[in-house]
């Protein structure tokens, strides 16, 4: 056989591959990670869902921020919960991202070196308690938004990753907005801590849905394999319609001037959000982007004799089973 | 025996679990790796949950009507009782695992005892508090191991911080009047009897990890009396931060 016809037969081949694989997700069945896949979609996957695992990770840091300072017993231990949640759910996305034939550490280099994105909300400070409020009730309700719709992708071990983690979401964003409710039915000063901190997590809330529609250069492809199913700014409308009504039981009013029910649509109207400053936190100018990476990576360099340690250990004692496990 | 004396007792036993957890909590985030990360929270918030159990039944226990947040969070520096070794510093993971491991065997002797306290309510908690912490000194005795017989550098690391917590250790045995008091009234430990099951526990696995058991005869104390080190002032100002900048709210 000439190369032109072994080529030609390798492309044929692929081509039939590439028409089951497309059928099958056509079909709502799960693209396992044994299963053939074009290059393109394992390359996707690697990027969105090590992405979303970074996320996770760099986000226990604002919230991280608070714990030694929480304002109760209770309130401690339930960040303290929540911000471990979170650990989890890192290490669930880590662990489904590695099934598509990447390892930690590489995702984890990524992360340092600053290659790898990660949610851009993270880049912002956490200045008071009620900020722990309003991460879970805005944030972690963004979150929410976003991941229902994945807990039913095509690709199994992020599927069923999302699954576990939508329903801890969920119980997280009840315990941020229980938090404002107890501040709005504080003292003055504390809804005015409220409300101060709704002021400045509104607007990258809205932000952290996905640059608008004709921007977002993923969206036709991802909705395809049904790691979208709603475009960015759809999503956005659903969030907004959602908090509104939740801001007007706390009594709190939305920083956006221009915002208003609109009765012909059925939704809520909103001002123009200023995507010069979405932009320049993706691209690493954020109040906190430094602090982040900076964090991330010493806890990663401080860790390496730890590591070796471990390693060294297991090696030494490879009859030693429950050491080696733990690691 | 005194309802005093009791509170005060309480009150003890539960600041170590309280600043231990608090200096556990300061790494959330930040550890060598992400299951680290999670095994040290899951202690910190095992810690904290004792301490609640102890600070409400303290509180109950008290004619004024306190919470267990006020005693957790608006006493003066001078009657927190913990130990000093608690409140030492998160230098590096070795000084963390050691101070672990140095508290936890303590503790779970500690607990071991209270179990048989003839008080119903700190046996039940000693009772729900010896499975976690018998699961904390195996976390940290495991890493101890590791970190003793894993590289030169660890090697090196672990027995430095051995070296310098090792002062820390006698402080756990000393009995203040209410330890005694409650003590000989059977309803708390007498501290003194653990001492040498535990000095040959931690002994022992400390050899076992290939490290050195320190000779050092001199020891420091003040905790138990409430004269703690420069750390503790630090450790107090974040933890009770919001309690004093915003006195009398609900949160
Ligand atoms: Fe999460
Ligand atoms: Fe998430
Ligand atoms: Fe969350």
């Amino acid at each position: 056989m000439s190369n032109v016809e072994k080529n030609t037969s390798q492309n044929e081949k692929s081509k039939s591959l590439e028409d089951i694989f497309e059928a099958k997700i056509a079909r709502d069945e799960k693209i396992e990670p044994k299963d053939w896949m074009p290059e393109k979609y394992r390359k996707t996957h690697i990027r969105q869902i090590s992405q979303h695992a970074h996320s996770e990770i760099v986000g226990m840091l604002p919230e991280g921020n608070w714990i030694s300072r929480a304002p109760s017993l209770r309130r401690k231990v339930a960040l303290l919960a929540k911000v471990q949640d979170e650990a989890g759910h890192g290490l669930y996305l880590y662990s489904a991202c590695e099934t598509l034939g990447i390892s930690r550490e590489e995702m984890y280099e990524q992360l340092h070196s600053g290659k790898a994105k990660y949610s851009s909300i993270f880049n912002y400070p956490t200045l008071t308690w009620a900020d722990m409020g309003a991460i879970g009730w805005l944030v972690d309700g963004a979150a929410i938004i976003n991941q229902v719709p994945l807990c039913s992708t095509s690709f199994g071990p992020y599927a069923r990753a999302m699954v576990r983690v939508c329903k801890e979401e969920s119980f997280h964003q009840r315990q941020g907005y229980e938090i404002m409710m107890t501040l709005c039915n504080g003292t003055q000063e504390q809804k005015d801590m409220a409300q101060d901190a709704l002021n400045r997590w509104w607007w990258p809330s809205l932000m952290m849905l996905g640059p608008t529609d004709d921007e977002s250069i993923h969206t036709e492809q991802s909705m395809k394999w049904k790691l979208k199913r709603k475009t960015n700014d759809e999503l956005r409308q659903q969030f907004i319609d959602q908090t509104v009504p939740q801001a007007d039981i706390l009594g709190l009013k939305i920083p956006d001037e221009d915002l208003k029910y609109n009765n012909d649509t059925g939704h809520y109207d909103f001002g123009k959000i200023d995507w010069d400053e979405f932009w320049q936190v993706v691209k690493g100018h954020g109040p906190c982007n430094k602090e982040r990476l900076k964090a991330r990576n010493e806890a990663w360099d401080n860790g390496a004799w730890v590591r070796d340690a471990a390693v060294a250990y297991a090696e030494k004692h490879t009859d030693d089973e429950s050491i080696r496990k733990a690691i | 025996m005194t309802n005093e004396n009791l509170i005060h007792y309480i009150h003890s036993i539960a600041d170590n679990s309280l600043i231990l957890g608090q200096r556990l909590s300061e790494l959330c985030g930040h550890g060598p790796t992400l299951e680290t990360d999670i095994a040290m929270t899951n202690i910190a918030l095992d810690l904290f949950g004792q301490t609640r159990s102890y600070f409400q039944y303290a509180a109950e226990l008290s004619n004024e009507d306190l919470t267990e947040d006020d005693i957790a969070f608006l006493r003066k520096e001078r009657d927190y009782k913990n130990v000093l070794l608690v409140e030492q510093p998160n230098t590096d993971f070795a000084y963390i695992i050691v101070r672990q491991y140095f508290f936890d065997v303590y503790h779970y002797l500690l607990l071991k005892q209270l179990e048989n306290s003839k008080n119903v309510n700190l046996q039940n908690i000693a009772k729900k508090s010896l499975k976690e912490v018998a699961y904390h000194r195996r976390f940290s005795g495991d890493w101890l191991k590791r970190l003793g017989d894993g590289t030169e550098e660890s090697h090196e690391r672990v027995q430095k911080a051995i070296n310098d917590l090792w002062v820390y250790t006698d402080e756990l045995f000393h009995m203040n009047e209410d330890d005694k008091i409650v003590a000989n009234a059977g309803f708390g430990v007498d501290n003194s009897s653990l001492k040498d099951e535990y000095y040959q526990i931690i002994s022992d696995l400390i050899k076992q990890a290939t490290l050195e058991v320190p000779e050092i005869q001199y020891f420091q104390k003040g905790g138990k009396k409430g004269i703690h080190t420069e750390h503790m002032g630090y450790i107090l100002s974040e933890m009770q931060y919001m309690q004093l900048a915003y006195p009398n709210m609900k949160w």
